[in-house]
């Protein structure tokens, strides 16, 4: 009976513990906290930049999730998170729903994102215009030779249809067309990358963060993709990141968001592989 | 006092095993709840035998049948590696083997159901797939063939350990009649040990099957993903279970391609679980052949 008794005496004090550390706990009771979710493209420059700020601040706690755009964004509509990270603008569907849960997202621009269309380090095409990626990414054109290239096939590499990356290149090069239902799907830039490095006709598209020197990067209109060309607004496959907020930020949430936009948050996501704004 | 005690571990221990209970009865809720809407917008007919996947276009298409063929080319591809080598790895284990060999091989099969399924899935990706497309010459590694490859190996032990638990089912008796009337050790093997462990080896290999059809991180990783009906082995697929990985993440919630993902959650769960009753009802009887039942 006694062994029994100290048994239960021991599960009340683990909950006990698990309890207090999830509240904040008596280490953190008078911690600030800031929660921030989403975009996976997003994620490195929060992650980094909550490292820092927490450093410089040490009376706060930022946590940061990934999960993806449309995760983050419903975590915030259901005030689950302070800062919702999303690779694409907000969508009218989750607009109407926040509004009708009290939420208004308010957006903030923190870095620029290019897209390149990367190739195989063996592929002797190295420019294409943006027609041509729509007719490879179509289905319209299916060997390099057709594009100047060797007579092989082309391998298309796309991302899985509701990655923001995705969402992003149908914009601003398919344009509403559809991309071929036999283009290999992978779940992520890095895969992409990696994938692309180890196919001979390979082409895909990934974050200018993530391309190497394992792959080529081709230019898009007679536009090598890079830093300067992003932000001079001359490469056309780009888009700006955004860190969603509920109204105005205050208090704790202002100065993460503050401190992501200033010149330090900048260098962060240069560092990242993105565009800074400044 | 020792009632009390008694009549507390009886509860304490009711509960948990009740939680599981809890817990499926829970999932089906939520996979009903979530995947069912999607049939206000298509026909379950249109969903299950579409053909083409586009669900985050306007105006979207949700026709899963690519992926279920795909899941059905890969676990039958699974089958024709993992039934031969985890069946005959379980005969060699358990009827011709010393015991020193089976203190040896049981343990390293079991250690190959331990492996991450990402680990498989990485190998897979960065070993097998570049290998493979230098010695076939194909345009991609990333293919049926190379996930199927994969999940068989991935398969083996759950089809192993079952298929040799169903042979020690067999009573030695059976085998000592054989040997008796001058059966040798092949012609007791194949004439009398497996026919009576016969169904038992078919719930393995219907449990590998399910094992199969539900792995999610090796497929994603390597069979490709291209949601297109599958013509040929060399050719990347995208089963139904590495759609619902790679695009719940960002799929909005309660939207049509939400309850879509669910949807065919739901399908693979109706799937598993009519493997797995299936898997029951023959282990029963199995069991009822051989006097062991009770």
């Amino acid at each position: 009976m006694e062994k029994a008794v100290r048994l239960f005496i021991f599960c009340l004090l683990l909950c006990g513990v698990a309890v207090t550390t999830y509240a904040g706990g008596p280490f953190g009771v008078d911690k600030r906290r800031v929660i921030v979710e989403g975009s996976t493209t997003v994620l490195p420059i929060a992650q980094a930049a909550a490292e820092d700020f927490m450093r410089q601040n040490p009376d706060t706690d930022v946590t940061v999730r990934g999960g993806g755009s449309g995760v983050g964004i419903a975590s915030l509509i259901d005030k689950n998170c302070d800062v919702a990270d999303a690779s694409r603008a907000i969508k009218e569907a989750e607009l109407e729903k926040a509004v009708g849960n009290g939420v208004s997202p308010k957006a903030h621009v923190v870095a620029m994102d290019g897209i390149c269309l990367i190739v195989n380090t063996s592929n002797p095409v190295s420019a294409l215009s943006r027609k041509q990626v729509k007719d490879i990414f179509s289905g319209q054109a299916s060997y390099w030779s057709d594009l100047g290239g060797k007579a092989e096939k082309i391998v298309v590499i796309s991302r899985d249809t509701s990655s923001g990356t995705f969402e992003a290149f149908g914009e601003l090069v398919m344009k509403g067309a559809k991309v071929r239902p036999d283009a290999l799907m992978q779940a992520s830039n890095q895969a992409v990358a990696s994938t692309v490095s180890r196919t001979p006709g390979a082409i895909g598209y990934a974050g200018l963060g993530y391309v190497s020197s394992e792959v080529k990067a081709l230019e898009i209109d007679g536009v090598r993709p890079s830093k300067e060309s992003v932000l001079g607004g001359q490469y056309p496959i780009a888009r700006p990141l955004f860190m969603y907020t509920n109204g105005t930020p205050e208090g704790t949430v202002r100065d993460f968001i503050d401190f992501v936009k200033s010149d330090e948050g900048q260098k962060i996501a240069n560092e990242q592989g993105f565009v800074a704004l400044k | 006092m020792l009632r009390v005690k008694e009549k507390l571990y009886h509860w304490i221990f009711a509960v948990l095993a009740f939680a599981s209970l809890f817990f499926l009865i829970g999932i089906s809720i939520v996979l009903f709840k979530e995947g069912l809407p999607i049939f206000q917008k298509v026909s379950f007919f249109g969903f299950i035998f579409g053909k083409s996947w586009y669900p985050t276009y306007e105006p979207a298409e949700f026709g899963i049948l690519p992926l279920i063929l795909a899941s059905a080319w890969v676990t039958f591809g699974a089958l024709l590696v993992c039934v031969p080598l985890g069946i005959g790895s379980a005969l060699y284990i358990h009827e011709i083997a010393g015991t020193k060999q089976r203190a040896v091989l049981k343990p390293l099969i079991e250690i190959l159901s331990g492996i991450p399924s990402i680990v498989y899935g990485f190998f897979a990706m960065a070993v097998m797939s570049p290998f493979l497309q230098r010695l076939l010459n194909l345009p991609t590694g990333l293919c049926a063939f190379t996930a199927s490859l994969v999940l068989g190996i991935m398969a083996v032990p759950t089809v192993c350990s079952l298929a040799e638990d169903a042979l020690g089912f067999v009573p030695n008796s059976f085998r000592e009649a054989s040997f008796a009337v001058g059966a040798n050790r092949w012609q007791t093997l194949t004439q009398v040990v497996i026919p009576a462990a016969g169904s038992g080896i078919s719930t393995a290999v219907i449990l590998g099957m399910s094992r199969a059809i539900g792995e999610t991180m090796t497929v994603l990783m390597a069979a490709g993903g291209a949601a297109v009906i599958p013509k040929s082995y060399f050719e990347p697929v995208r089963p139904m279970t590495a759609t619902i990985a790679a695009e719940m993440g960002e799929a909005v919630m309660g939207s049509s391609h939400y309850n879509a993902l669910f949807a065919i959650g739901l399908i693979i769960f109706i799937v598993t679980f009519a493997f797995n009753i299936i898997a029951e009802i023959i282990s029963r009887k199995f069991r009822l052949k051989l006097g062991l039942a009770r």
